[in-house]
């Protein structure tokens, strides 16, 4: 791309200009955008639109849309992972240009954590936490309509910077001095930096949400330690959210700070110092990491208990190891820069702490195995993926402790070894939790299996393509090859391994693919799912129908056991069967509301106007955020009763009494 | 009240570095003090701590916060000493 010509932060060409590749998206993006308008007006759905989804404080609307977002914005990391791949298939290509090269690495990682890893996982917890613990919606409704819409906001401002202004290029950490003003120009970086604040805002929300429906909303009689692990995992992932985001929106807004006001926190001849960044950004950025492997390790105990039909083995020290990665997360952040030098005495405490942390994690290794062990195995779609991730992960943790090594580490930081490693923890352990998530609940989402076959076809696929694409980055780091690099030389010796690796990623996409294919095959064709209960499932969301009527339960259960669904399947089969007989009462529920979309609307305004300095803009959309906020203190008229008339025609209607 | 005093204690600790009125050891006693007190001021004027008898892992729970904040400020000074080679 031709480095466009900025003057400070002003850009003097509005729209990204001189790559065919862009104008490319542009005319997509145009005819995408006519095509959704179109379908809108033609069927008259504008209004089933805002009523049934842009309005609804629904918990399970809410994580579809967090799903379908963030399989979007799979998409979009995964054809930048593509188009990196392409470029480094070969040496000396001139497929990308060095700055195109740095601006999709960057996006490339930031909407892969942020606004692919996120999303997912705040859609797997939308979606179960609140049926498994056997609540009528999350704590605060309201709210989790607001952290999906900043969410989706602060992605769509990122995503905007592709053709608007131009891309965030200083790489995801966004290290300064190198994104400051003087040597990051234009405003990509104030786009990252904006869109993750907002995004931000939201995913502190939700961990909130979700640590008090945890503690407050369950079942009676469904104490903490008989929760399904999915809920442990998501417990320990909000008090890590709640504790580690702080300090990412310290970091980002100081170097927000600096580059609009022209502060010098890290800058070294002003007095700053810009280690300070990297040692705030990690604070977050190891539990980060957590964060999002966590709800994949709830979701992996969830299906192979399920696919087993045996209790998980060794509950109790699940938990425990669960809640120690937890604490022991917030003691490892420095791992992530050991040759910043800090002396000796903090890299080896730094080096021992994050060796610990495997310890606890191969308990839930051995404990997933042990489940299996005599076990009557169903090797369904999500079992595959499940049992997939149990040889990358163990990969990825061993290669994590050579990590830890200090002294070591000056000989792998940085380069393809690293890069292999954390790919495999979090592509084996994130991406393969989150499918198997997908295919285990989409019966519940959506009332329809999808299909096994395809299924398969997209788990061999991406998991062969895996192992093809970073395997071979391992050998490349330990032969010299440094993260980030655009183009190398023919002689190096890489030339073999880079193109295995770049037909290992063709691989994954081609899997990618499958899974939608799978998905659009089975909207038409997939199997039915009438019982609710497709897989013989353990835990209270199979009890209800699939997909669940908004008010979720119309009685609340109570729990006795571990695995209250399987217990109570066990009581009817014995013919002990307590039928349930206590009269239906009306259902209080949470009204609808179109706020939290304006409110988040208005915070994308202020954050445009912010990147390019447009106060006028920014401003005024700031408030109006205020007024939201303000409107909201006000309103007396949130909440509503479901009728028993009503629940009894929906229940009937349902084939439920 | 509560907005008040933690004002006063904002622009106490940004006074006190613009002054460069203390030694490097002493500045950064007195800064984490007064952090320590805007905690303090944060939990019994905004989120009512003292007020009311909730169940047991509220203790737990403000037990682990403190957990957490002592070992991210504990650990970014050490790290950021640099061994005390540097002058910060």
């Amino acid at each position: 791309m031709a480095l466009p010509g900025y003057v400070g932060n002003a850009p003097t060409s509005f729209f990204v200009t001189g790559d065919p590749m862009i104008y490319a998206s542009d005319v997509l993006i145009v005819l995408t955008v006519i095509g959704i308008v179109f379908v809108l007006t033609y069927y008259k759905k504008w209004g089933w639109l805002w009523r049934e989804w842009l309005t609804t404080v629904d918990h399970k609307k809410i994580g579809i849309m967090y799903l379908i977002a963030a399989l979007l914005m799979l998409f979009r990391g995964g054809t930048d992972a593509v188009l990196m791949r392409t470029q480094l298939a070969l040496p000396n290509m001139h497929f990308l240009e060095a700055e195109h090269y740095d601006q999709i690495f960057t996006t490339h990682g930031t909407i892969m954590i942020l606004f692919m890893a996120m999303p997912l996982v705040f859609a797997m917890m939308n979606i179960a936490v609140p049926l498994q613990i056997g609540a009528r919606d999350v704590a605060f409704p309201y709210l989790n309509a607001i952290s999906f819409w900043l969410f989706f906001f602060g992605a769509l401002l990122l995503n905007l910077s592709f053709v608007i202004g131009g891309s965030p290029d200083g790489g995801w950490t966004s290290y300064p001095p190198l994104v400051e003003n003087p040597t990051d120009p234009g405003p990509g970086e104030n786009f990252y930096l904006l869109a993750l604040q907002i995004s931000g805002i939201g995913s502190m929300a939700t961990g909130i949400n979700f640590l008090v429906t945890i503690l407050k909303m369950r079942a009676p009689g469904m104490t903490l330690m008989r929760m399904p692990l999915f809920c442990w995992s998501i417990l320990a992932t909000s008090i890590l959210i709640i504790f580690s985001f702080p300090a990412l929106t310290i970091a980002l807004a100081l170097v927000l700070i600096d580059r609009l006001f022209d502060a010098h926190f890290f800058t070294m001849l002003q007095g700053g110092n810009p280690m300070m960044y990297i040692n705030l950004f990690w604070v977050w950025g190891h539990p980060e990491v957590y964060i999002v492997v966590l709800p994949a390790f709830g979701i992996f105990s969830e299906v192979i208990a399920t696919f087993s039909r045996k209790r998980t083995f060794g509950y109790s020290s699940m938990v425990a190891s669960m809640l120690a990665i937890a604490v022991i997360s917030y003691l490892v952040w420095l791992h992530h820069f050991f040759t910043m030098g800090a002396g000796p005495g903090v890299n080896t405490f730094f080096a021992i702490s994050t060796m610990c942390v495997g310890i606890p994690t191969g308990v839930k290794v051995f404990n997933w195995l042990f489940t299996m062990y005599q076990g009557r195995i169903r090797m369904t779609v999500p079992m595959l993926w499940s049992i997939g991730f149990i040889p990358t992960f163990a990969i990825g943790g061993a290669t994590g402790v050579m990590l830890a090594v200090a002294p070591a580490d000056y000989q792998y930081h940085n380069s393809y070894f690293l890069i292999a490693h954390f790919h495999q923890t979090l592509i084996g352990g994130v991406v393969y939790g989150m499918f198997a998530g997908l295919y285990y609940w989409w019966p519940k989402m959506f009332g329809f299996i999808l299909n096994e076959r395809i299924g398969r076809w997209a788990f061999w696929f991406f998991n062969i393509g895996f192992y093809v694409c970073f395997l071979p980055q391992y050998q490349l780091g330990f032969m010299g090859m440094t993260r980030r690099i655009y183009v190398y030389p023919a002689g190096m010796g890489w030339t073999a391994l880079n193109l295995i690796s770049t037909i290992g990623a063709y691989l994954m996409a081609v899997g990618f693919v499958l899974i939608v294919v799978d998905i659009l095959y089975s909207i038409r064709y997939g199997e039915r799912d009438v019982t609710g209960d497709p897989w013989d499932g353990r835990t209270l969301e199979w009890s209800l129908p699939s997909p669940a009527p908004h008010y979720n339960f119309a009685r609340i259960p109570t729990v006795t056991a571990r695995d209250a669904w399987w217990v109570m399947k066990g009581e009817r089969k014995r013919g002990e069967v307590k039928r349930e007989l206590e009269p239906l009462e009306p259902i209080h529920m949470p009204n609808n509301s179109g706020r939290p979309f304006i409110l988040s609307v208005l915070f994308f305004l202020g954050g445009f106007g912010l990147v390019f300095e447009w106060y006028w803009l920014a401003i005024p959309s700031g408030i109006g955020v205020m007024v939201c906020l303000l409107l909201r203190s006000l309103e007396y008229n949130m909440d509503h009763y479901i009728p028993v008339s009503e629940i009894k025609r929906t229940e009937a209607a349902l084939g439920r009494s | 009240m509560g907005l008040v005093v933690s004002i006063v204690l904002t622009l106490l600790a940004l006074w006190v570095v613009q002054a460069h009125a203390l030694s490097h050891a002493m500045l950064l006693a007195v800064i984490l003090v007064l952090a320590v007190l805007q905690i303090v001021v944060q939990l019994a004027f905004f989120m009512h701590f003292t007020e009311s008898a909730g169940p047991r892992y509220h203790v737990s729970a403000l037990a682990l916060g403190f957990v957490f904040t002592f070992c991210i400020v504990a650990g970014s000074i050490w790290i950021m000493t640099f061994g005390g080679t540097q002058p910060y």
